[in-house]
């Protein structure tokens, strides 16, 4: 796991802030209010979260584990804790959430985590090194590949060094922009696949025609040399690279509130 | 009709070596105490199936209990890696692991298309994944609309084997909540065993809640917090803190073994299997 770093605070806030704040933050903001969002453990589901919990009430967050319309006070530990079920809407059986919601096109944006993404932001979560002598078995592909395909959006979440981002692939479990350029249009995809890569650093979009990952923005106190450095390609930066805002004094509250709930929740305290 | 039985002899009965058999369930209402009764029972060469293998079927698999798996995520939810599970496909201990490995879509529908003795299900699926090259899907042409869609071959296990929160006396079978693909398994199963909480003389079903008829179970057994440390709704919570300890216990081959020989093996049954987990709580 890579070191947190504290970063100085800049404008808005008062309180210094990490790496992975910042990332949560920034990855929080990318979803509208009111849209419905398919939301994956982890990294997606503190970001899903801190944005229903802050300017996106309405959003829906629906997990696989057929929990639609939940609305934790606890982050999950799985996809399927009680929590998600006593808090949804619905909840409807895997059949039904993958058949009728999911390929159904009804979802507006799949949130998603990985552990190796490359410069078209296809992920793997399948194995590091050979599939049949694999060096790490990772858990594999569960709802990821159909959320990358069907929703209308994919915002992915990790942590950014070399090891994760990859000139290649060990394993492509999901697709994003394929070979980049009309691959993923001319492919059988419903959606239309990653529009923002959020991570630990800044934040990278498809470049409109290449598709090739552009960094766009960096957090304050990170330089894009730093971004290039932690990427394992030679990672396009935009003419004009944007400092994300930093953390707002109400975000960082309802985020710590909301972790500290969960780290008490789950070492079962409460 | 289905038997009332006791767990001991519900597996016994049901669960054969070399069997096919999926141990139902997504997060919620694991059959954690039958599949330990399988490990007490020593089934040998087993195809396990299910879409989200965790910590049970880390122990059924470093018990040497299997012999391949078919499922779509394997890993210890909000945890990391089963490390039994990664010891058996990249060192093949105590065995070599045979798997073959699907996305949940695909494996969601491959249960619906058993249950309605299909010999297919088909979606919209496996696209923009290199997972078609390693597993069996195939591709079809719409016979309408010509459009390309995913053919996933129907799960049939010989043995389904679910946790519950009820059944009536008679044997039929009522859960709620997270409830996964645990019907369609069941159906989809030449035999069937669930484990529920309690057996009551009435279920209270409102109309469309999710019942499993007497007449397409096999057996039910009552084992009371059967599902632990996963969850039943109504019942107790998803013990957390138990995930997290159990990525120190499966770390290495002689801490896991020594667990299982002591908690599982060790005990008769789901209550010994329980007092042994507090004796050795307190003597931590």
């Amino acid at each position: 796991m890579p070191e947190k770093t504290l970063l100085e605070k800049t404008t808005e806030s008062t309180a210094a802030y990490t790496a992975d704040e910042m990332m949560t933050i920034a990855a929080a903001r990318m979803l509208r209010n009111g849209a419905s969002c398919f939301v994956g453990i982890g990294l997606p589901s503190a970001a899903a979260n801190l944005a229903r919990l802050t300017h996106a009430p309405d959003a829906v967050l629906i997990y696989e584990s057929g929990t639609i319309g939940t609305k934790p006070h606890v982050l999950p530990l799985s996809i399927g804790d009680g929590e998600l079920s006593e808090t949804a809407e619905t909840v409807v059986s895997i059949c039904e959430i993958f058949a009728y919601w999911l390929e159904g096109g009804r979802i507006d944006v799949g949130f998603l985590g990985a552990a190796q993404i490359d410069k078209f932001a296809n992920i793997n979560s399948t194995v590091i090194g050979n599939y049949d002598t694999p060096k790490t078995r990772l858990p594999g592909a569960g709802g990821a590949p159909a959320i990358a395909a069907s929703c209308g959006e994919v915002l992915i979440t990790l942590r950014q060094n070399k090891r994760a981002f990859v000139e290649k692939l060990d394993f492509r479990t999901s697709g994003g922009h394929l070979e980049g350029g009309d691959s993923r249009a001319k492919a059988r995809f419903p959606g239309k696949g990653p529009t923002a890569v959020i991570t630990d650093l800044g934040i990278m979009t498809p470049d409109p025609v290449t598709k090739e990952l552009t960094l766009t923005s960096v957090h304050p106190g990170v330089t894009a040399e730093q971004v290039v450095a932690a990427t394992g390609w030679t990672l396009k930066v935009a003419a004009e690279v944007k400092t994300t805002p930093a953390p707002t004094a109400s975000e960082l509250n309802v985020l710590r509130e909301l972790q500290e709930r969960t780290a008490k929740a789950h070492a079962g305290q409460d | 009709m289905a038997a009332i039985l006791q767990l001991k002899e519900a597996i016994q009965e049901f669960v054969r070596d070399g069997d096919t058999v999926a141990l139902e369930g997504f997060t919620h209402l694991i059959p954690f105490a039958a599949g330990h009764e399988i490990i007490r029972q020593g089934r040998r060469d087993l195809t396990l199936m299910r879409m989200t293998p965790d910590v049970i079927y880390d122990q059924l698999i470093g018990a040497g209990c299997a012999k391949k798996l078919i499922f779509s995520w394997g890993g210890n939810p909000g945890v990391g890696s089963l490390h039994r599970l990664r010891d058996a496909v990249e060192k093949k201990w105590p065995a070599p692991l045979e798997i073959e490995e699907h996305e949940h879509a695909g494996m969601a529908a491959a249960y619906a298309a058993g249950a309605s003795h299909l010999p297919f299900g088909v979606l919209r699926g496996y696209v923009g994944t290199e997972l078609p090259e390693h597993t069996t899907v195939k591709f079809i042409d719409c016979p309408f609309t010509g459009e390309k869609l995913a053919a996933v071959k129907a799960l049939r296990p010989d043995v389904t084997v679910i946790h519950a929160q009820k059944a009536d006396k008679k044997g039929s079978v009522l859960m709620w909540g997270v409830v996964g693909a645990q019907k369609e398994a069941v159906l989809a199963a030449k035999r069937s065993i669930v484990t529920v909480e309690e057996i009551v003389d009435d279920l209270n079903a409102p109309p469309n809640a999710v019942v499993l008829p007497s007449w397409v179970v096999g057996a039910v057994c009552e084992v009371k917090r059967g599902a632990f440390p996963s969850y039943a709704q109504g019942y107790y919570s998803r013990n957390n803190a138990f995930y997290k300890k159990w990525d120190n216990i499966a770390k290495e081959r002689d801490t896991f073994t020594a667990w299982i020989d002591r908690h599982v093996k060790g005990t008769a049954n789901v209550e010994e299997f329980h007092k042994s987990l507090e004796g050795a709580a307190v003597n931590a």
